[in-house]
């Protein structure tokens, strides 16, 4: 049926190189250049690491639990958001809707315990010169001259690990206007006062909340020009995203986590 | 989205409805099972650079599954798994072409 549809199209359209439409391989073009992003500053830490004897290994057992179930997170969403496509091009839109929301409270989980163990990390003492001192906080012995002596683990450790919070979040954005639309900008902006008002000022997502409010006005421009229902093929291309976050997570885990334990 | 780029999505998700959930479901818990090895592997005493080395290779098997079934790049036209894969693994050779003579030269001559 779909080939008679592509041979009923006038010819004045040249055929597709890479025998899909233009918003997939959009997004293929834009992961490849993210791609290049993530690899540098993978490169950047193992740089830091392999020319810093003393490099501190401050993950616990309890950081390496909290890390695995991130990763459990991050793989089940995944699963769920390939059930949306195969529910999108089903035209199952309840299933495909269920998916979609199953999928944003598995990155929303996935970002809760990203936040939570940053949050212990940076009350321990590990933190960069830009966060806030933490008020009525005893730094923690192993961290008292991390942050002076090798500030390279810091540096590389909340750059990598926020980069990829950042994609994560504005992931669950994007799955939330592809799955909601004009619906989820409200629920954005309530996300952001929760974010905002519910932690403590020296905390980095204090102001990090606000690119919740930035991704509310952002999303509600575009969909007031361009009002649309979003079909298969933009649940597809959201999954592709979504697929990538997931990718890039699962070099980090080993590389940050796994190779910086501590074990007793 | 135009007449052609509609037929040609259709035509995409006429390839999507042929694949079963189960399949997906094995790409999952193989992507766990892969996951729980390399946390067992952890708490075991090995060399750092043989854990890196069997690390980073179930990372690029996890990604491989995420890449070919889950992205769905295994059932794209030849054309569109070359290039992209291609351009990809070359700019990652030449951030490390630049990055190995470095990380030889500190290990074998030290920091300081």
């Amino acid at each position: 049926m779909a080939d008679s549809a592509l041979q009923n199209v006038p010819s004045v359209y040249e055929p597709s190189l890479f025998g899909t439409y233009s918003k997939k391989i959009g997004m293929w073009l834009f992961l490849l250049s993210d791609t290049l992003t993530f690899g540098a500053l993978l490169y950047a830490y193992s740089y830091g690491r392999i020319s810093t004897p003393d490099w501190p290994t401050p993950f616990h057992s309890a950081s390496i639990i909290n890390a695995t179930v991130m990763t459990a997170f991050l793989l089940t969403s995944s699963l769920t958001m390939v059930l949306a496509v195969r529910a999108s091009v089903h035209r199952d839109a309840k299933a495909q809707m269920i998916w979609l929301l199953a999928t944003m409270l598995c990155g929303t989980g996935f970002i809760v315990l990203h936040g939570r163990e940053w949050s212990n990390l940076i009350a321990e003492g590990l933190s960069l010169p830009m966060f806030p001192k933490v008020p009525g906080h005893e730094a923690a012995a192993e961290f008292v001259n991390v942050s002076k002596t090798v500030p390279q683990f810091a540096a590389t450790f909340f750059g990598l690990t926020g980069m990829h919070m950042l994609h994560v979040t504005l992931g669950v954005i994007y799955l939330g206007v592809v799955a909601l639309r004009r619906k989820f900008i409200p629920i954005l902006l309530v996300l952001w006062l929760v974010a905002w008002l519910g932690t403590p000022a020296y905390s980095p997502f204090h102001y990090g909340a606000h690119v919740l409010l930035i991704a509310a006005i952002v999303c509600g421009i575009i969909l007031w020009l361009k009002p649309k229902v979003y079909d298969s093929s933009d649940v597809e291309v959201a999954g592709l995203y979504w697929h990538f976050v997931d990718l890039v997570w699962m070099f980090i885990f080993p590389l940050v986590y796994l190779m910086s334990a501590k074990i007793l | 989205m135009d007449t052609f780029q509609q037929a040609l999505a259709e035509q995409v998700a006429e390839q999507h409805r042929h694949h079963g959930k189960a399949l997906f479901f094995w790409v999952w818990g193989a992507l766990l099972v892969m996951t729980a090895i390399e946390v067992y592997l952890t708490y075991q005493s090995m060399p750092p650079v043989k854990m890196l080395a069997i690390l980073l290779g179930l990372s690029f098997i996890k990604a491989a599954l995420i890449i070919g079934y889950f992205m769905h790049l295994k059932y794209e036209v030849s054309r569109m798994k070359w290039l992209t894969m291609c351009s990809v693994v070359a700019c990652l050779i030449l951030m490390t072409i630049f990055f190995f003579p470095d990380a030889r030269r500190i290990i074998e001559l030290g920091v300081k």
